[in-house]
C-alpha cells in the first residue's frame, strides 16, 4: 500500500514522515518518533495510556491514524517538562502527592490533567475525577492522582496546596 | 493489534465523499471520528479497502440556526456540543446526553454524525434524537433527502442509509421555551454503554402534561420511540397511577439482549425505572 507523506509539530518539533496509512498514532510515535512516553494499554480505547495532546484536545492515540494527524501540533509527556529541564507542575505533582505506584498510566494521566487543567484551572474534586474518567489506574485507586492534580491547579494559580480534611 | 491495509482518501467536499464512495463501492467505508469503525478494524471485524475520512469537510462542522430549528453539522464533536451555548439554552438534553457518552477522549473526537448513523444500539443519541423528533439530512448518489430519526433505524447496524450515502446533518425542531427534559442512564461505570437509558420530553399546562415524547436506548435492536407510553401521559398530572400505565406500556415495547449488562427481563425493568426517574426529572424543570 502505497504511503503517505504527513508533517506534524510533536513537542514543539517539525516532523516529516512516510506512514502506512493504516498506523495507528501511537504506533507512529512510539516506533517511528521513538517518543515511548505514549503507552498502549488496552489497544481498546478504553484506558487512556496512550493518551496525547493533539490540536489542544486530549486524544486517545490508539484511536487514530498517523496519516489523520497530518498537520497538527502533537504533545506527549516528553514534551512537557519546562524548557529548563525541571519538572511541570503536573510532574512535580505526581512526585509529590505520591501520585503513581507503578507508572504506566502516568503518562496519558498527566497529559489528560495538563489540557483539563488548560479548561478548567481550579476544578474541583468531582471535576477532576469527571474530567480523568477516561484513564485507568489500576495501582493507585485514584486518591493521590487526585491529590497531585490538585497540588498542579494550586501551584500554577500561585496558592498554597491545602489537602482536603479526610 | 494492527488494522488490515486500506487506501486513504481526504475530500475536501460531501459531493467529493459522494463520489469517491460510490465509485469504490462496497469496499470504502466513511470514517467520521472513527471511535467505532478504527476497534472494528483492529480486530478485522471491519477490512475495508478505501477509507474516506469526512474530517477535512468544513461544511460538515457547526451549529447553526435554520427558522425553527437547528441544525447540526455530522462531523460536530460531542466535545462540541457540550461546549455550545446555543444548544444549552434551547436543547439543554443534547448537553446532558453527550456528557455521559463515553469519557473526555473519546468526546473530542467522537462525532453526531458518527454516533446517530452507525446503528449500534448501545449509542445514547439516536434514541435521544427519536424523542426531539430529528430529521437527518443525507446525501447519495441521486441527490439529498431527509430522513427521520423515527424512520431511520431497522436494525443493529442497520439503517436507512445505502451504500454511498453521507449522513450530512441533524436537524432538530427547537421544542417549546419551558420544556422539561432528561435523560436517565443505567451503566455500570462511567463511560460504559447504557444497561437501559430514557429521554423524555415534555410541556406542562395548567399542571398537566400538555405534550411529550420518549425515546429508549439499548434495549432493543434499534433505539425505541415510545409512543403509546408518551400517549398515556397526555393530559395527566404525572400522578403514579398514570406514570405506572405508561412505563408498563413503555416496558412492553422492549426486547432487549441478555449480556454482560444483565438478563433481558432486568434490563427491561431498567428501562421502566429509567423512564420513571426522566418522567420525574422532565417535570421539575417544566415551566406550567
Amino acid at each position: 500500500m502505497a504511503k503517505s507523506q504527513v508533517s506534524m509539530e510533536v513537542n514543539g518539533r517539525a516532523v516529516e514522515a512516510l506512514v502506512e496509512p493504516r498506523t495507528l498514532l501511537i504506533h507512529f510515535l512510539r516506533e517511528q518518533l521513538r517518543l515511548t512516553g505514549p503507552h498502549i494499554g488496552c489497544e481498546t480505547s478504553h484506558c487512556g495510556a496512550c493518551t496525547v495532546d493533539l490540536n489542544g484536545k486530549s486524544v486517545k492515540s490508539c484511536t487514530m491514524f498517523a496519516v489523520q494527524a497530518n498537520g497538527a501540533n502533537i504533545r506527549t509527556i516528553e514534551g512537557m517538562a519546562n524548557p529548563d529541564g525541571t519538572l511541570d507542575a503536573l510532574q512535580e505533582g505526581f512526585r509529590e502527592m505520591h501520585g503513581l505506584q507503578c507508572g504506566f498510566c502516568t503518562p496519558g494521566m498527566i497529559t489528560r490533567a495538563y489540557r483539563l487543567l488548560q479548561e478548567n484551572n481550579n476544578p474541583s474534586e468531582e471535576e477532576i475525577r469527571f474530567g480523568i474518567a477516561g484513564n485507568l489506574c489500576r495501582c493507585t485507586g485514584y486518591q493521590n492522582i487526585v491529590r497531585a492534580i490538585q497540588y498542579a491547579a494550586a501551584k500554577l494559580n500561585g496558592v498554597p496546596f491545602q489537602e482536603a480534611a479526610e | 493489534m494492527i488494522p488490515g491495509s486500506f487506501e486513504y482518501h481526504r475530500p475536501s467536499s460531501v459531493q467529493e465523499a459522494v463520489g469517491l464512495l460510490a465509485k469504490l463501492g462496497d469496499d470504502s467505508r466513511a470514517i467520521a471520528g472513527g471511535h467505532s469503525l478504527i476497534p472494528m478494524m483492529k480486530l478485522r471485524l471491519a477490512t475495508p479497502a478505501h477509507l474516506v475520512d469526512l474530517g477535512g469537510i468544513a461544511d460538515l462542522k457547526g451549529i447553526r440556526t435554520d427558522g425553527d430549528d437547528i441544525v447540526i453539522g455530522a462531523m460536530t464533536t460531542q466535545h462540541e456540543l457540550v461546549s455550545s451555548d446555543l444548544l444549552a439554552s434551547k436543547i439543554p438534553i443534547l448537553r446532558e446526553t453527550s456528557l455521559q457518552v463515553a469519557d473526555p477522549q473519546v468526546r473530542y473526537v467522537g462525532t453526531l454524525g458518527g454516533n446517530v448513523a452507525n446503528g449500534d444500539p448501545g449509542n445514547d443519541m439516536p434514541a435521544v434524537m427519536m424523542c426531539l423528533g430529528a430529521i437527518y439530512h443525507v446525501m447519495g448518489k441521486s441527490g439529498e433527502r431527509r430522513v427521520a430519526a423515527r424512520d431511520f433505524y431497522q436494525g443493529a447496524y442497520f439503517t436507512a442509509l445505502e451504500g454511498g450515502d453521507v449522513l450530512t446533518a441533524v436537524r432538530i425542531p427547537v421544542p417549546p421555551a419551558g420544556h422539561g427534559y432528561a435523560y436517565e442512564k443505567l451503566k455500570r461505570k462511567i463511560g460504559d454503554y447504557a444497561t437501559a437509558a430514557a429521554a423524555v420530553l415534555l410541556t406542562m399546562s395548567g399542571g398537566k402534561v400538555a405534550s411529550c415524547s420518549i425515546g429508549l436506548t439499548n434495549v432493543a435492536e434499534t433505539p425505541l420511540w415510545a409512543e403509546e407510553a408518551a400517549n398515556i401521559l397526555e393530559g395527566s398530572t404525572l400522578d403514579a397511577a398514570t406514570v405506572k400505565r405508561a412505563v408498563a406500556a413503555a416496558e412492553a415495547i422492549t426486547a432487549p439482549a441478555s449480556d454482560a449488562r444483565g438478563p433481558a427481563a432486568y434490563r427491561t425493568k431498567m428501562a421502566g425505572v429509567m423512564l420513571t426517574r426522566a418522567l420525574a426529572r422532565a417535570r421539575s424543570k417544566a415551566h406550567g
